[in-house]
C-alpha cells in the first residue's frame, strides 16, 4: 500500500487498521446465513490471507526509495525493486522520489506538473505576488526564478518538517527578497543576475541545511526579470538612448575617418611631390651647369668669335618670328615719330 | 448448535474489539495525549510504535511532533517613513510542551490563530518602528555592482547606489521574533524562527513608486543622448583640429623641402657662374641670348639702328672703324 509522499498517510494510519478489522467483520456476518459454521469459518479465514496477500507486497521505483514504519516506528529504508512487509496495515511503505530532479517555479507556471508544489497556487494573483520585489534603492522588480532541488534524507523529509516543500517554497521567496533587497535596480534587472543566483543559491542551502527539512538544493536559476509593466517603457527609453548615444559617437566617428586618413595621404603626396621639386631642381641646376661649364671651356679658348657666333645665331632665330621689324639709320632717326605705332595697339605685348 | 455458533462469533467479536480499542499506534510524526473522559491522564507518549491503553476509557489525541509551519496573511501597514507596505511572514513553530498545548489549544486552528494574532501584532510594532529600507536590507556595507557605461550618469545623479541603513531585515525579523517566541510560549509552543516573505508596495502607493522610476530612467535616458552629442561633438572637433594640424605641417614640410631644394640649385648655379669674372660675363651674355628667345614673340615691334651689330653691315663694309668689337648689341622694343 504505497502512499503518496506528498499525502498525510502517516496521520490516517490507525483508522485504516481499525476498517479493515471491520470490513472483514462484515464480509463474515455476510457470510453466516448461507453456509455452515466450517464454511463461514473458511471463507474468513480465505478473505483474511486474501486481504493480507493483497497488502503484503510493493514494488519500489528506480528512483526512490522507500521508508518502512511498522506500527508507525520507523523501520529501515528499503532499496528499488519488488519487496515484501507485513500485511493489514501493519508494515507502511512511503515511497520517496530521492533520485528525481524536483523543481519549484517562482512567478510562472509549466503546464502539465506533477507536483502540486512545483508551480505557484492560488492562481494568476498569487503567481503575479510572488514576482513583486523591492530593489536596495527602493525601486520594484518582478523577477521569475527556479529552484531545482531533491530528497536528499528521505527520512528527515517525511518525519522532521510537516510541509517539506510548502516550507521550501517559503524559504526560497523569502531569501530572493533578501537577495533582491540587498541590490539596485540595475544589478537586478541586468549586471548582476549571477551574483544573484549564486547568493541565493547558498543562502538557501544554509536554511535548508537549518532546517533539517531533507532537501539539497542544486541550482537557483533567474527567469524573467522586468521592471514593473508602467515602468517597462521608461526601462526601453534608456536602452534606446544607450543606443543613440552610440549611434551619435559612431557618426561623429565616421565623419572622422572619412576625412582624416585622407589628409594623411595627401599629406604625403604633397611632400612627395615636393621631393621631387627638390630632385628635379638640382638636377635642373646640375644639367644647366654642366652644360654652362663645357660651353665655357670651348667659350674661353676663343671668347670673341664665340660671343658673335651666338649672338648672330640668336638674333637669326628670333627675327623671323617678328612680323614688324623697323631698320633705321642714324642719321634719319627723325622718321620715327612718324611711325603709326597705334594701329598695331592690340598686338602690343 | 446454531446458538452456539453465533455466541462462538459474538465473544471473538467483541473480544477482537476490545482488542482493537486497547491498542493504538504512534507514528513517527506524532506524540500522544491519553485523556479518560477527556482528562489527561500520565505523561504524553512521544515514542513512536505500538501502545497499549485502557480500552473504552482512555482515549488517545494525536499531537504533530514535527516542524510546523505559520504562514500569515499579507497585510497593509505603515512604516516609520509613513509608507504603506504589504508585509507576508511565515513562521516555523514546534509543539514542545504537548500536555501544555493540549490544555490550552486544544487543536492546530486555535494555535494557528493565535500565532496569527501575536505575530501579526509584533510585525507591525517593529514595522512602524523602522524605516521600509531597514526591512528590505540586509547587508550594511554591501558595494553595488555598477554597469560601466551607466557609471559616468549615475555618478552625477547619484542613482544606483543603495540606501544606507541602520540595522537591515535581519535584526527586524530578530526583533518580531524575540518578542513573539516569548509570548507563545506559554502555549507550549516553541518558536523557531520567522522570517519575512514578501514585502511590497500597497496597491495605492505604487503609482508614485513607478513615477519616481520613470522620472529616475527619464534622467538616465537624457544623460546618455547628452554625451553622446557631446562626445560626437569632441570628435568633430579632433577632426578639424587634426585636419588642419596634418595640412599645415604637409605645408610646412612642403615649403622646407622646396626651400632646400631652391637653396641648393641656387647654390650649384652659382658655383659655376662665378668661379671667375669671364665665367659671369659669359653667363650674362648667354642668357641674355637665351632670353631674347622668349621675350621676342611674334607680335613685338622692334626698332633696330644700323649702328646695331646685326645691322651694321648694312651701311658699309667696315662700319665706323673705331667700332667696339666687344660692343653689347643695341636692341630696343
Amino acid at each position: 500500500m504505497p502512499s503518496n509522499p506528498w499525502g498525510s498517510g502517516a496521520g490516517s494510519d490507525p483508522p485504516d487498521l481499525e476498517a479493515l478489522v471491520r470490513q472483514g467483520q462484515d464480509r463474515l456476518r455476510h457470510l453466516v446465513p448461507g453456509g455452515g459454521p466450517g464454511g463461514v469459518l473458511v471463507v474468513a479465514v480465505l478473505a483474511l490471507v486474501g486481504l493480507g496477500a493483497w497488502t503484503a507486497y510493493y514494488t519500489v521505483p528506480s528512483d526512490s526509495v522507500a521508508v518502512v514504519q511498522r506500527f508507525g516506528k520507523y523501520l529501515k529504508d528499503v532499496t528499488p525493486g519488488l519487496h515484501f512487509k507485513l500485511p493489514l496495515g501493519i508494515d507502511k511503505a512511503t515511497i520517496v522520489p530521492v533520485k528525481r530532479q524536483l523543481k519549484q517555479e517562482f512567478g510562472f507556471t509549466t503546464p502539465g506538473a506533477t507536483d502540486p508544489y512545483q508551480s505557484p497556487r492560488g492562481g494568476e494573483r498569487e503567481t503575479k505576488l510572488e514576482t513583486e520585489m523591492v530593489t536596495g534603492d527602493l525601486n520594484a522588480a518582478l523577477v521569475e526564478w527556479v529552484v531545482q532541488y531533491r530528497i536528499s534524507d528521505p527520512v528527515k523529509f517525511l518525519f522532521e518538517v510537516r510541509e517539506p516543500s510548502e516550507t521550501l517554497r517559503y524559504v526560497s521567496e523569502s531569501v530572493m527578497r533578501e537577495v533582491v533587497g540587498d541590490r539596485t535596480v540595475d544589478e537586478v534587472i541586468t549586471i548582476g543576475r549571477q551574483e544573484i543566483e549564486s547568493e541565493a543559491l547558498t543562502k538557501m542551502q544554509a536554511l535548508s541545511t537549518k532546517y533539517a527539512m531533507g532537501i539539497s538544493i542544486d541550482q537557483v536559476q533567474l527567469k524573467n526579470i522586468n521592471p514593473p509593466l508602467p515602468v517597462q517603457e521608461s526601462f526601453n527609453e534608456v536602452n534606446q538612448a544607450q543606443q543613440e548615444k552610440e549611434k551619435l559617437i559612431n557618426e561623429a566617428r565616421r565623419d572622422y575617418n572619412k576625412v582624416i586618413p585622407l589628409a594623411e595621404g595627401e599629406k604625403d603626396q604633397r611632400i612627395r611631390e615636393a621631393d621631387g621639386y627638390r630632385l628635379k631642381r638640382i638636377n635642373e641646376a646640375e644639367g644647366d651647369v654642366a652644360r654652362f661649364s663645357a660651353l665655357l671651356a670651348e667659350y674661353s679658348k676663343a671668347p670673341e668669335v664665340t660671343r658673335r657666333r651666338i649672338y648672330i645665331e640668336t638674333l637669326q632665330e628670333v627675327m623671323p618670328g617678328i612680323r614688324s621689324k623697323i631698320i633705321v639709320d642714324e642719321q634719319t632717326r627723325s622718321i620715327l615719330p612718324l611711325l603709326n605705332l597705334d594701329t598695331r595697339k592690340g598686338d602690343q605685348p | 448448535m446454531k446458538i452456539g455458533q453465533i455466541a462462538t462469533l459474538a465473544v471473538l467479536g467483541i473480544g477482537t474489539y476490545v482488542l482493537m480499542s486497547s491498542v493504538y499506534t504512534v507514528s513517527e510524526v506524532e506524540q500522544m495525549i491519553i485523556t479518560q473522559f477527556g482528562k489527561p491522564v500520565g505523561a504524553p507518549v512521544t515514542s513512536a510504535g505500538l501502545k497499549i491503553k485502557v480500552p473504552f476509557i482512555q482515549e488517545v489525541n494525536p499531537i504533530d511532533k514535527r516542524v510546523l509551519e505559520w504562514d500569515g496573511n499579507p497585510s497593509d501597514m505603515p512604516t516609520k517613513d509613513k509608507l504603506y507596505i504589504s508585509v507576508d511572514l511565515f513562521a516555523r513553530w514546534r509543539i514542545t510542551d504537548p500536555l501544555q498545548y493540549f490544555l490550552r489549544l486544544r487543536d492546530e486552528r486555535s494555535a494557528q490563530s493565535r500565532l496569527d494574532d501575536i505575530l501579526g501584532s509584533e510585525t507591525r510594532n517593529a514595522v512602524a518602528k523602522h524605516e521600509l529600507i531597514e526591512i528590505i536590507r540586509t547587508t550594511k556595507d554591501r558595494v553595488p555592482l555598477r554597469d560601466a557605461l551607466l557609471t559616468d550618469a549615475e555618478r552625477k545623479l547619484d542613482m544606483g547606489s543603495l540606501v544606507p541603513i541602520q540595522k537591515g531585515r535581519k535584526q527586524v525579523e530578530q526583533e518580531i521574533f524575540a518578542a513573539a517566541a516569548e509570548k507563545v510560549r506559554v502555549f507550549g509552543i516553541e518558536l523557531l524562527d520567522i522570517r519575512f516573505k514578501r514585502i511590497n508596495y500597497n496597491e495605492s502607493v505604487r503609482p508614485k513608486i513607478y513615477d519616481r522610476m520613470i522620472s529616475e530612467r527619464r534622467q538616465i535616458a537624457e544623460r546618455f543622448l547628452s554625451e553622446g552629442n557631446g562626445e560626437a561633438a569632441r570628435i568633430r572637433g579632433n577632426r578639424v583640429r587634426d585636419l588642419n594640424k596634418i595640412q599645415s605641417e604637409a605645408y610646412r614640410q612642403v615649403e622646407e623641402i622646396r626651400g632646400v631644394a631652391d637653396a641648393k640649385a641656387t647654390e650649384i648655379y652659382a658655383g659655376a657662374y662665378n668661379q671667375s669674372p669671364e665665367a659671369v660675363a659669359f653667363y650674362e651674355f648667354t642668357r641674355t641670348m637665351q632670353s631674347y628667345k622668349s621675350i621676342i614673340a611674334e607680335n613685338t615691334t622692334l626698332v633696330l639702328s644700323t649702328d646695331s651689330d646685326l645691322f651694321k653691315f648694312l651701311k658699309s663694309m667696315t662700319p665706323g672703324g673705331d667700332v667696339d668689337p666687344v660692343q653689347t648689341p643695341g636692341a630696343r622694343r
